[in-house]
């Protein structure tokens, strides 16, 4: 049933997404090459990239991503884990649930960056304790969606899956679990993105000399403008890339959901 | 006799006003092997409180319920529901639908799965939609894929409960003599709860009336007409008769 459309039809949304990151890198190296702004405060697209290969060059540039995604992904995978087991226990035990409700809301809703001076004064400074502050800003998405989740269970498939004599197991890998599937990916992706904005506080506030949270506070503070842009370019595309990885899980797990 | 319903009563517990209202009142009604029986009342009448009971998804107060002379504890491998709502995994295909029974129940093993799911698929009608989603396909389909899901499960007894309320007027007709056709083909143990005088009459061997607040049973009608019955007996001056003589029956209640 694949009618035939035009190549432009057919992507059009890479095809005007890319001319617009053109036409933004363009006019950025326009205004950088009217030398209106000091190089002290502004670089343009090709002094990054010529950055970029520098720091690519003599190490340093690998070695602080290896750190820095490192860090992310234990931490994101410690704080998915637990929080979707979490979730699925606390959103169907209600009395568990009302137990939990207050402390979990309140971590939910507080400006979390205001517990990583705690965290700091208790783990130090390495690499352990900047995958506490990734797991604190990702977990409790990841939670409460899961929660939200299980608690949004059809009770027809429910009653359904009881008639045909079900296990507890068995309603949970068939219907708890799958169903809440979906609650759980928007809780993955929304955890992805504040996780890295963990992984960048973390690195930018609580010490240590490594990641790219480092570079970047590291460049600000010795007015190496090159490298600080160098550093927000490598945040600003791992956050395109890992939501665009997220939203893909999205996609593939909602196939069965109505077209809309 | 197949399923036996004796002495059953229901009450429900309202915590508001702190009071027990009656649901079903001294409920008796013997169904035979193979046979098409038809429960019709009024909403409120309870209908759907006995369809529970007898799936065991709902505790009762008295009496018992037994099918082959065993008292039932809770669901059982004996018993099959089609839901009003189809209650369809909305994550699985038709074929992945109607294996979930099956799945579920683990009396059958793989290869025996696969065979009975591609049997019930053709039998309800719905082979060239297998790897649709319950969201692409019409309510009717929603339903056969339902009563395909049940029928798999190859229970003793049949429950069905007003399967084609949601369904409009024509597909509600149309899925009505497509389950005689299939109900042809399995002879099954059938209680069918309807609130649909009209429906109760076209498709079962004996009506059983209820009426409403508490629910009781009223009457039992045995149906004379042979099979196979086609929609042309709707308009039968013996059909309206019955009907009528139903109608009747609900109505002086109800006043």
């Amino acid at each position: 049933m694949k009618s035939k459309q035009s190549f432009y039809k057919r992507h059009d949304g890479l095809i005007l997404g890319t001319i617009s990151i053109i036409l933004f890198l363009s006019l950025w190296e326009a205004v950088w090459d009217l030398k209106l702004i000091s190089p002290l405060f502004f670089s343009g697209p090709s002094e990054v990239i010529k950055k970029f290969h520098e720091l690519m060059v003599d190490g340093t540039l690998l070695s602080d991503l290896a750190f820095s995604g490192q860090t992310f992904a234990i931490g994101f995978l410690i704080s998915s884990l637990t929080g979707i087991v979490l979730g699925i226990i606390l959103g169907w035990y209600r009395w568990l649930r009302l137990i939990s409700n207050p402390i979990v809301t309140a971590f939910y809703s507080m400006p979390r960056v205001a517990m990583v001076p705690l965290i700091i004064m208790w783990v130090g400074t390495g690499m352990k304790s900047k995958i506490y502050v990734v797991f604190l800003f990702s977990f409790f998405s990841i939670l409460v969606n899961t929660i939200a989740g299980v608690k949004a269970l059809d009770p027809d498939l429910l009653r359904a899956a009881r008639a045909y004599c079900a296990t507890d197991w068995q309603i949970f890998t068939t219907v708890a679990l799958p169903g809440s599937i979906p609650f759980i990916l928007t809780g993955i992706r929304q955890g992805v993105s504040l996780g890295l904005i963990g992984v960048v506080i973390g690195e930018m506030v609580g010490g240590g000399s490594q990641g790219i949270g480092y570079m970047v506070a590291f460049g600000g503070q010795a007015f190496q403008t090159d490298t600080v842009f160098v550093g927000v370019v490598i945040i600003a595309f791992a956050g395109i890339l890992l939501t665009w990885l997220a939203e893909r899980l999205e996609r593939r797990f909602s196939r069965w959901k109505p077209e809309h | 006799m197949k399923l036996l319903i004796d002495h059953v009563s229901k009450q429900y517990r309202l915590d508001r006003e702190a009071r027990e209202v009656p649901a079903l009142v001294d409920v008796s009604l013997s169904v035979d092997d193979g046979e098409f029986m038809a429960i019709v009342g009024p909403s409120g009448c309870g209908k759907t409180s006995l369809m529970s009971i007898v799936a065991g998804l709902l505790p009762y107060d008295s009496g018992t319920v037994s099918i082959d002379g065993n008292p039932i504890k809770g669901p059982g491998v004996d018993r099959a529901v089609v839901f009003q709502h189809a209650s369809l995994l909305p994550w699985r295909t038709v074929t992945g639908n109607i294996r979930y029974g099956m799945e579920l129940q683990r009396r059958f093993d793989g290869p025996t799965m696969k065979e009975r799911t591609e049997y019930f698929t053709k039998l309800v009608g719905l082979d060239g939609f297998e790897r649709h989603y319950p969201s692409e396909l019409s309510g009717g389909m929603q339903q056969r894929t339902n009563l395909a899901r049940a029928l798999a499960a190859d229970p003793a007894v049949l429950l069905m409960d007003e399967p084609f309320a949601a369904l409009d007027a024509q597909t509600r007709e149309f899925m009505q003599s497509e389950l005689l056709k299939i109900w042809a083909q399995t002879r099954k143990t059938v209680l069918f709860i309807t609130h649909q005088i009209n429906e109760a009459v076209y498709l079962a061997d004996r009506v059983a009336v209820m009426s409403s607040r508490p629910g009781r049973l009223k009457g039992l009608f045995t149906i004379p007409f042979g099979r196979p019955r086609t929609l042309s007996l709707k308009r039968d001056p013996k059909f309206l008769e019955i009907e009528d003589q139903i109608w009747k029956l609900i109505e002086e209640e109800q006043s």
